[in-house]
């Protein structure tokens, strides 16, 4: 196995947990046409509570599928009491309020598990098996994880009428109510989701890089970069768009500049896709007759 | 011409915000303004040493915040990343000043030329990317400067992640004024005269068609305003603007450091702008008032707060005074007319 | 005949403006009943009112159910369909997902399978179309799906926004001619507002002349068609 396929699957492997958090973009995405900034930092949080719950002595997986629900209800929450008011605001106010959150967020998750590096355990078995070397089981665990919760929201977003609702209200909340949508729940279950998808990001990453406060960051920058280049409307591009986010910052950091530069990479990207073809490369193309 | 503009404004804006930069035209707002500097001028000799350099430090940021302010309240461009700008103005003017011994009072215009350009030159492809989409694009760039600031091949330049150490400049022609003194009066020449640029540009043609482009862009350019044109120069006058204040910043704090210019500066910028008021001149005052103190004392309550703080005031604000305490005043003065 | 929709007094404001000002007004079961009037007379804002998408005083009841005080979701599931002004389509989603959420509140699939064979009999060129996006229809062709959409509801009451407007007078044409049939067909209660009153008076039954938010005149289409003054400020005749 060479080193240059080496940093491919490594990329690969990073790139599964851009796609995470790149999913939960494109949930907020799609249900509201707006972005959450502070998505990295809730998925941070979430990770602290699981953290919290595997020290109290819960088994992993239980303290898994508790987060993924407290971290349902979180973003329905935030939803429901604090975006839900923006609903007739510029954008302006959107982002403001956003970052506002990463900013709160961040500050809680500091003071309340402070700022020490913790270490955080993986579900999956030291060995991967199936005769891989070059992936440790955790990478291959984490890359099946982000395929399944891909495959789930693909069949969610094309196949159940929720997730066409969800889709409708995105575009047009008042044609959605006309059609009887309750555009209300739609929205919460969107932010829902999205939390729930961050929180599973984030767990994946956490053995990797250490928990901390400052986790998500820099993964929040490439997951931008990912959802955009994937296109910001489609779960799958974003998963494409992690994969290929992963392996170019692998590649380029390895080969080309070096790895301390590697968010000027994601910069460039995201300036290059939002420049060249902001629809990404899966996103839809949209078409309007004026 | 200015009232299509408002009464297209009046339909988009929130109601209050300012619409086009008003003309102090009374002769009782005119004799405010000149109490108000007299009393600035006056300021280093009645306060401390310690007291000086907050006052010099709240006016380093009230030019920092008129910059993103030209752009974000004028010019309905989102910036998240002017913390970067800001950067690049201190870091040209330390390596002015420190590698090739440039006196500090022409590392500040230099540095603000710097920036202008490279503004210029990413308001180019910015120029295609809607609110959204460019707050995202400039908080990657919020987030890559300190990357860039500590990479070790240009170690030689910026000081790496250590940075760059300045010596505080003394008062010139022996006047018989302290370093910290003169400081302040010399940043206050300097700001005084970025508020009067500032106001002068805003009400000529440039601020209206700046204007124009927020409220209604589509129009805008049919009524012969070269959109992309204006977008770009706005991009570079704010990042103009924003690097003179980080120059003066690196003068007056005497060191730059890839540390200090994270994207939470970027964040307190915005809340700064946020607080003080959008599409506001005298609001970069009261932000800077606001960014200078407030952490200060959030920070004696409890190490993580002054964040919490900021961020709950960001969002608090959005519902209960979008328009700032300029918008606030402006209010209370309808009111009382 | 039985009278499906009863408006007694209503009241609409926009902000500070009044702009529906003490209307009343009742629609009879399986007719077609058209509410014309000149722009800014108020008609579009009595749909909207009567899909709780503005604030209201007064009565507004449904097969003799109070709907003043319910949301708009309720109302649509109670059979109310409304296709407002601008054709309100979903233009990222593709043909057939338009006409799927037009459905959305129903839980017999069979029946919106049928239902969705008998629109693309209805409207070929939409079965031609059903998997291009939305948007890029012509303007005909999103008012027909626009209708079929609210068709697909079995809508009790169908209130149409505008249906002519921006439209070529031969598609004009059509989309009345197949709204008659839905109406004799499937018995669907119609409340149209228009501003072509020649259009509207031919497909209705009754109608309701609205002036700066009140009704000045009701009665048969044929009545309003020969009143003089109706003739001369909307007929042009």
């Amino acid at each position: 196995m060479d080193a240059f396929s080496q940093q491919v699957f490594a990329g690969i492997a990073t790139g599964s947990i851009y796609a995470s958090v790149a999913l939960a973009l494109v949930m907020i995405y799609q249900t509201t046409h707006h972005v959450n900034f502070a998505q990295g930092e809730m998925a941070m949080f979430s990770t602290f509570i699981a953290w919290t719950m595997i020290q109290a002595g819960l088994p992993y997986w239980w303290a898994f599928a508790a987060t993924v629900a407290i971290s349902f209800v979180l973003g329905a929450a935030i939803e429901l009491l604090i975006m839900r008011r923006l609903k007739n605001s510029p954008v302006l106010a959107w982002v403001v309020v956003s970052i506002g959150l990463l900013v709160v967020f961040h500050s809680l998750a500091g003071w309340i598990f402070d700022y020490n590096i913790k270490s955080f355990p993986s579900p999956f078995p030291s060995v991967a098996g199936f005769g891989v070397t070059y992936l440790s089981a955790h990478d291959l665990g984490a890359i099946g994880v982000t395929f399944v919760m891909l495959a789930l929201l693909f069949v969610f977003f094309r196949f159940t009428p929720l997730g066409l609702a969800m889709r409708a209200c995105a575009q047009n909340p008042v044609s959605s109510r006309l059609v009887g949508i309750r555009v209300g729940w739609i929205l919460a279950l969107g932010w829902g989701l999205a939390g729930a998808l961050g929180a599973i990001g984030g767990m994946m990453v956490a053995p990797v890089v250490y928990l901390d406060p400052h986790m998500m960051s820099g993964v929040l920058i490439y997951a931008f970069a990912a959802a955009l280049l994937g296109g910001i409307d489609s779960p799958l591009g974003a998963v494409l768009g992690g994969f290929i986010v992963g392996v170019l910052e692998n590649l380029i950091g390895t080969y080309a500049i070096g790895t301390e530069l590697k968010l000027s990479v994601a910069l460039v990207l995201i300036v290059a896709v939002l420049t060249v073809r902001p629809s990404g490369l899966l996103g839809k193309v949209h078409v309007v007759r004026v | 011409m200015a009232s299509d503009y408002e009464s297209v404004a009046a339909v988009i804006l929130p109601a209050g915000s300012s619409v086009a930069a008003k003309a102090p035209s009374s002769l009782r707002s005119r004799a405010a303004l000149a109490a108000l500097l007299i009393a600035a001028c006056a300021l280093p000799f009645v306060l401390q040493n310690y007291h000086i350099f907050q006052a010099t430090m709240v006016l380093v940021y009230a030019v920092a915040l008129l910059g993103l302010n030209l752009l974000t309240g004028y010019n309905g461009q989102i910036s998240l990343g002017h913390g970067a700008f800001y950067a690049i103005g201190a870091y040209a003017a330390a390596i002015l000043m420190d590698r090739f011994g440039v006196p500090y009072w022409l590392s500040v215009p230099a540095a603000g030329a710097c920036c202008l350009a490279v503004g210029f030159l990413f308001g180019l492809p910015a120029l295609k990317l809607e609110g959204l989409y460019l707050a995202l694009a400039t908080f990657a760039l919020g987030m890559a400067l300190p990357q860039l600031l500590k990479y070790k091949h240009l170690e030689a330049w910026t000081g790496g992640v250590g940075g760059l150490v300045l010596t505080k400049p003394e008062a010139p022609f022996a006047l018989p004024l302290d370093p910290d003194q003169w400081l302040y009066l010399f940043v206050l020449a300097v700001t005084v005269l970025m508020f009067v640029v500032a106001r002068n540009l805003l009400h000529g043609s440039v601020g209206r068609a700046m204007i124009a482009i927020r409220d209604q862009a589509m129009a805008a350019e049919t009524m012969g305003i070269n959109n992309a044109l204006c977008k770009s120069l706005t991009f570079g006058v704010s990042a103009m603007y924003t690097g003179v204040a980080g120059a003066l910043g690196a003068i007056v704090v005497q060191f730059v450091a890839p540390e200090s210019f994270t994207i939470f500066l970027s964040i307190t910028l915005l809340v700064g702008v946020v607080v003080g008021g959008l599409a506001s001149i005298p609001g970069a005052l009261y932000g800077a008032v606001f960014i200078q103190f407030i952490p200060n004392i959030a920070e004696k309550i409890s190490k993580a707060a002054p964040w919490a703080i900021y961020g709950v005031i960001l969002i608090a604000l959005m519902f209960v005074m979008p328009t700032g305490v300029a918008g606030a005043i402006r209010a209370v003065r309808a009111r009382f007319a | 005949m039985a009278v499906l929709l009863e408006v007694k007094d209503l009241h609409a404001v926009y902000g500070l403006t009044r702009v529906i000002n003490g209307v009343s007004f009742a629609l009879e079961d399986g007719a077609i009943t058209a509410l014309l009037g000149a722009n800014g007379a108020g008609k579009t804002t009595t749909l909207r009112a009567l899909c709780a998408m503005v604030k209201t005083r007064g009565s507004i009841s449904l097969a003799g159910q109070r709907i003043d005080a319910k949301s708009t979701e309720d109302i649509v599931r109670m059979g109310v369909a409304h296709v407002p002004d601008g054709r309100g389509t979903f233009v990222n989603l593709t043909t057939e997902e338009n006409l799927r959420l037009g459905a959305y509140t129903r839980r017999d699939r069979t029946g919106v399978a049928a239902d969705l064979e008998r629109i693309y009999d209805y409207f070929p060129r939409l079965k031609e179309r059903r998997r291009q996006q939305a948007g890029t229809l012509s303007g005909g062709e999103q008012q027909m799906l626009a209708i079929s959409r609210a068709l697909m509801l079995r809508p009790r009451l169908l209130l149409l926004d505008e249906p002519s407007f921006g439209l070529a007078p031969l598609v004009v044409l059509e989309i009345f001619r197949i709204m008659r049939r839905i109406n004799e067909t499937d018995r669907v209660s119609i409340l149209l507002v228009e501003q072509n009153a020649a259009l509207a008076l031919d497909l209705a039954d009754t109608a309701y002349l609205l002036e700066t938010g009140a009704v000045v005149l009701s009665g048969t289409a044929d009545e309003i068609r020969r009143n003089d003054g109706v003739r001369q400020a909307y007929l042009g005749c």
